[in-house]
């Protein structure tokens, strides 16, 4: 399986005028051909940054760097606004969010769609408008020919999805990022519409990002999951690493926080993890997710938590403790622990 | 694309450790105590940053108060002919001197004094006319916005035809045909100007009228008039302002356009539109004749255009464009 | 489509005839149109014979409905003060003031577009504050004011353009400067906010992903829907233009409807007044049902489904 994105470090810097907003801090990860990686994590993780910070696309703000960011081998991150305009569309892709604004509401289907390939390849209209019939029908709509020739009000938002799905195939892509391609979408269709990526993807061989907070989605359709916090990788591995033994902390409170029909008594209180995500202006120092962790100890506040091996290879997690420490810890009550002092992030002055 | 939550700044991170109570369920953590600035303190921080706010009411008030104080700032009487002094030159020519620092007319007439007395014409009419159509304008669009239906329909229809019509030429006939005075023109003007009043009016209280505390008020009894009274109009009160200022300085604008065809105030009351169409012949050998009176004009509506793009933007700057 | 024309095709003629209503009363009741065409020098014997032989003793909703009558048959009065048919005279200056709009409107959008877009593409930089500071100086300027400054500056102290009459195309310059420029800030502004909003879309976003080139994605995605709005306003501003143009035809002394108005005016002649008045209101109605229409076209959410 060969390498088909490196991300090294990246970091995305906004300047607001309280400080400096850091929404994604030191994230790396690889992407296979073939392979899916799904990032999860809350909203305002930064994990829809990060996506747009691989693009490109980030707002004109902010500031991104890197140790490496590279596609297909080849270096991005000092390549120049033509060369990602180049490479956008052409060897990677993006979904996004909301079917129902993504596309263009003067222009019909049948434009918008071959206009993405007419801009890669020189091909005549005609074959771009069979390229597109081909991938209507792909990712399951009928009379795609007349389809062509509608506007995007005239769909639902599950069809606008599966037509900015086959708009990112158009020019067939290497990578694609999908960035909660379903949340928009009602609950019956967002089966429908994963399935179809999962099937695409195998179809194509492409590598797929799937960025979601929906841990249900993740179990369906990962290879490898890299989980998100504060702008942090808290915890990555396989999707079986993952799922069977979550080690850190937030990780094992997001999965508590799925009840389990059959398993979860009535009457159970649902897990949930107290607090809020802190604010990403300034530094923080030590770990990010140590005021709601029931594990923290004084040295979570130290200093930077860098990530560590867990038992199996290629898992790895963001903590000081060791994996097997969880359940010692919590036979120690709560209210024995020392409560931390008030820590305030330290602030970059406006 | 959403960022990121930009929580509050400078504030102490605070969450305690999950506590458990004696059901065993964790207590959510209290927020530290964030200091939010009180909503007159947050407007007074706006007003002062807002440059343009700040210039536009400046010098709108020192005109006013010229406008106030004439009698004892003009050196002259504005009326005052002499046709011994005729087109005399303002201070900055050569042969200028300080007894007329901007000259006279061509009839010797104190042109500092007569700016300054003109000033008097311009407020008092714009405010006037601007005063009569917000009446009418905000009569019908709260009427409008609030009962909606048929009542909406209709002041549609009466807006569209208002719309429809020439201003300058309907204002001309009419006052060419009563005579001009004073108040003719006021009321001329007020009965003209009051569609964008109408508009905007109508558009705000139909936002606000969804609101639900109307429908708290409506289920608590209240009698129309008075949720109009003390629901709606607080909270359009802004967008009149606004509006207020923008038909002010059209007002003024078409009261000068008015006098200048001759058709407004009547000579020799010192109108700075008058002034400019008396001077026009002039205009080749003394342009300061023209000059003044439209920097002035010039001056005064830019003072109030900008005092109303202030006040929006201090007040709702998501309405900025 | 078509109900939404015929609606409002039904809402501008009803509109229409009001405003005829509005226009007749107005004059009639503001002026003795007896008085008027005895003149100064009048008995009031005179004014009474006159009265009677025109017809002015009817009552004023007789008078109404026989102008109304003949303004559908295409007959817009009779002025004493010129003996011909008003229609005649209006249809023969017409094309003048047509022409002076169409190129004080040419003026406008070649300048505000552009602008708009620019200080869109780059907020709050200086080409921004320099858009928005055209604006704020446009709005302020008293038009006859900025049309001397124009005459002083180009016809007289440079020679550079003539000052009065219609010959040459030259003639319409600074006249459609002076006119056009109000209609300016408003454009401008409305474009700028348009382009702002659109250019922080979802779409926009979309078209970047794909890779559009970024003329292509201005101009192709976001001018094409920021525009909507504007090409509205613009046509009804032309409206405002035609009838605002009174001022600047009697400085520039051009043979138009506007100076045509300022005569009669002059002349208290009341047929050509309300006749003016009525073509100007009717004008307008029709710019706004073609904005309407114009609007639909361009938006495919109300054209189509």
């Amino acid at each position: 399986m060969s390498v088909l994105l490196e991300v090294e470090g990246l970091s995305v810097e906004i300047p607001v005028p309280a400080g400096t907003l850091r929404p994604v801090q030191e994230v790396s990860f690889t992407v296979d051909a073939g392979e899916t990686l799904c990032i999860v994590g809350e909203s305002g993780c930064g994990k829809s940054l990060t996506s747009l910070a691989i693009m490109g696309l980030l707002p004109k703000s902010a500031r991104r760097h890197a140790r490496r960011l590279a596609l297909d081998g080849q270096d991005i991150l000092d390549a120049g606004e033509r060369r990602m305009s180049d490479l956008r569309g052409n060897h990677m892709g993006m979904i996004f969010q909301e079917p129902m604004t993504s596309l263009n509401p003067a222009y019909t289907i049948g434009n918008q769609l071959e206009e993405a390939l007419l801009r890669h390849r020189k091909v005549t209209r005609r074959e771009a408008r069979a390229r597109a019939v081909f991938l209507l029908e792909k990712v399951g709509i009928t009379a795609a020919a007349s389809r062509l020739r509608q506007y995007p009000h005239q769909l639902s938002g599950g069809l606008r999805q599966r037509v900015m799905i086959a708009m990112t195939l158009m020019c067939g892509p290497g990578l694609i990022i999908a960035d909660e391609p379903t949340t928009a979408l009602d609950v019956t269709i967002q089966a429908q519409i994963l399935l179809l990526l999962a099937e695409l993807q195998r179809e194509f061989h492409m590598g797929l990002i799937l960025i979601t907070h929906d841990l249900g989605v993740v179990a369906r359709v990962a290879d490898r999951v890299a989980v998100m916090y504060a702008g942090q990788i808290v915890e990555s591995g396989t999707a079986m690493q993952i799922f069977r033994a979550p080690t850190h902390p937030y990780t094992q409170g997001l999965l508590d926080c799925i009840p389990i029909p059959g398993k979860t008594a009535r009457g159970q209180p649902l897990g949930s993890i107290p607090g809020i995500v802190p604010s990403l202006v300034g530094e923080m120092a030590g770990c990010h997710f140590e005021e709601r962790c029931a594990y923290a100890t004084a040295d979570c506040t130290r200093g930077p938590v860098a990530l560590r091996e867990a038992a199996a290879s290629g898992h790895a997690y963001r903590c000081l403790l060791d994996p097997g420490r969880c359940a010692e810890n919590a036979k120690r009550p709560a209210l024995e622990r020392q409560v931390p002092e008030l820590r305030a992030p330290a602030q970059v002055p406006a | 694309m959403a960022l990121p939550p930009a929580s509050a700044p400078a504030r102490a991170a605070t969450p305690i450790a999950p506590t458990a109570d004696a059901t065993g369920a964790a207590k959510i953590p209290s927020l530290a105590q964030v200091v939010e600035p009180s909503p007159g303190a947050l407007l007074r921080r706006r007003i002062r940053g807002h440059w343009g706010l700040i210039i536009g009411g400046g010098v709108l008030l020192f005109i006013i108060a010229v406008a106030l104080f004439a009698p004892w700032l003009a050196p002259h009487d504005p009326l005052d002919q002499d046709l011994t002094n005729r087109v005399v030159l303002p201070i900055w020519y050569d042969e200028g001197t300080w007894v007329h620092p901007l000259g006279t007319d061509q009839f010797g007439r104190d042109y500092l004094s007569r700016l300054i007395y003109g000033s008097r014409i311009s407020l008092l009419i714009g405010f006037a006319a601007m005063l009569i159509s917000l009446l009418i304008g905000t009569t019908l669009g709260v009427a409008a916005g609030y009962f909606g239906g048929r009542v909406d329909m209709a002041v549609n229809f009466i807006i569209t035809t208002r719309l429809s019509l020439p201003v300058v030429l309907v204002a001309l006939a009419v006052v060419s045909l009563i005579g001009n005075s004073l108040w003719i023109v006021i009321c001329v003007l007020g009965l003209l100007l009051w569609d964008r009043f109408a508009v905007v009016m109508r558009s705000t209280t139909q936002q606000v009228r969804n609101l639900d505390y109307i429908a708290a008020a409506q289920a608590t009894g209240c009698s129309t008039l008075r949720i109009l009274l003390s629901e709606i109009m607080p909270n359009i009160a802004n967008h009149l302002i606004v509006v207020a200022t923008l038909e002010m300085a059209h007002a003024i604008l078409l009261e000068a356009a008015l006098s200048f065809l001759g058709l407004g105030v009547q000579p020799p009351a010192p109108s700075w539109g008058l002034m400019i169409a008396e001077a026009k012949g002039y205009m080749f050998f003394d342009p300061w004749l023209i000059g003044i009176p439209g920097t002035a004009l010039f001056a005064l509506v830019m003072a109030i255009n900008l005092l109303g793009d202030g006040v929006r933007d201090v007040t709702a700057p998501e309405g900025r464009n | 489509m078509l109900i939404f024309a015929l609606k409002r095709l039904g809402i501008a003629i009803l509109v229409a005839i009001t405003v005829s209503m509005v226009t007749f009363s107005l004059i009639h009741l503001s002026g003795d149109p007896a008085m008027a065409l005895a003149g100064e020098s009048a008995t009031q014997e005179d004014i009474e014979n006159i009265r009677r032989v025109y017809g002015f003793d009817r009552p004023i909703v007789v008078q109404y409905g026989a102008w109304l009558g003949g303004v559908l048959t295409g007959d817009l009065g009779y002025s004493h003060y010129l003996a011909t048919d008003v229609s005649t005279v209006i249809f023969d200056r017409l094309p003048t003031t047509m022409t002076l709009g169409a190129c004080a409107l040419l003026f406008a959008l070649v300048l505000s577009i552009p602008l708009g877009v620019l200080a869109a593409m780059r907020p709050n930089t200086m080409i921004d504050r320099l858009a928005l500071s055209i604006a704020v100086v446009g709005q302020a300027l008293p038009s006859f004011w900025f049309a001397l400054i124009l005459i002083f500056w180009f016809g007289i102290v440079w020679r550079l353009l003539p000052i009065t009459g219609t010959e040459s195309w030259l003639n319409y310059v600074m006249p459609s400067v002076a006119l056009g420029y109000y209609v300016t800030p408003g454009v401008m502004r409305l474009t700028r906010a348009g382009m702002l909003e659109v250019l922080s879309s979802d779409y926009i976003r979309t078209a970047r992903a794909k890779g559009l080139r970024p003329m292509s994605v201005m101009f192709k995605h976001a001018l094409r829907n920021a525009i909507i709005p504007v090409v509205s306003l613009a046509a009804v501003q032309f409206g405002f233009m035609l009838g605002g143009s009174i001022v600047i035809e009697t400085i520039f002394a051009i043979n138009g409807i506007g100076f045509l108005a300022w005569e009669s005016i002059q002349r208290g002649d009341l047929a050509m007044m309300q006749a003016i008045v009525l073509v100007l209101a009717c004008f307008y109605i029709m710019l706004t049902f073609l904005a309407d229409m114009l609007n639909a076209f361009l938006d495919p959410r109300i054209r189509v489904g």
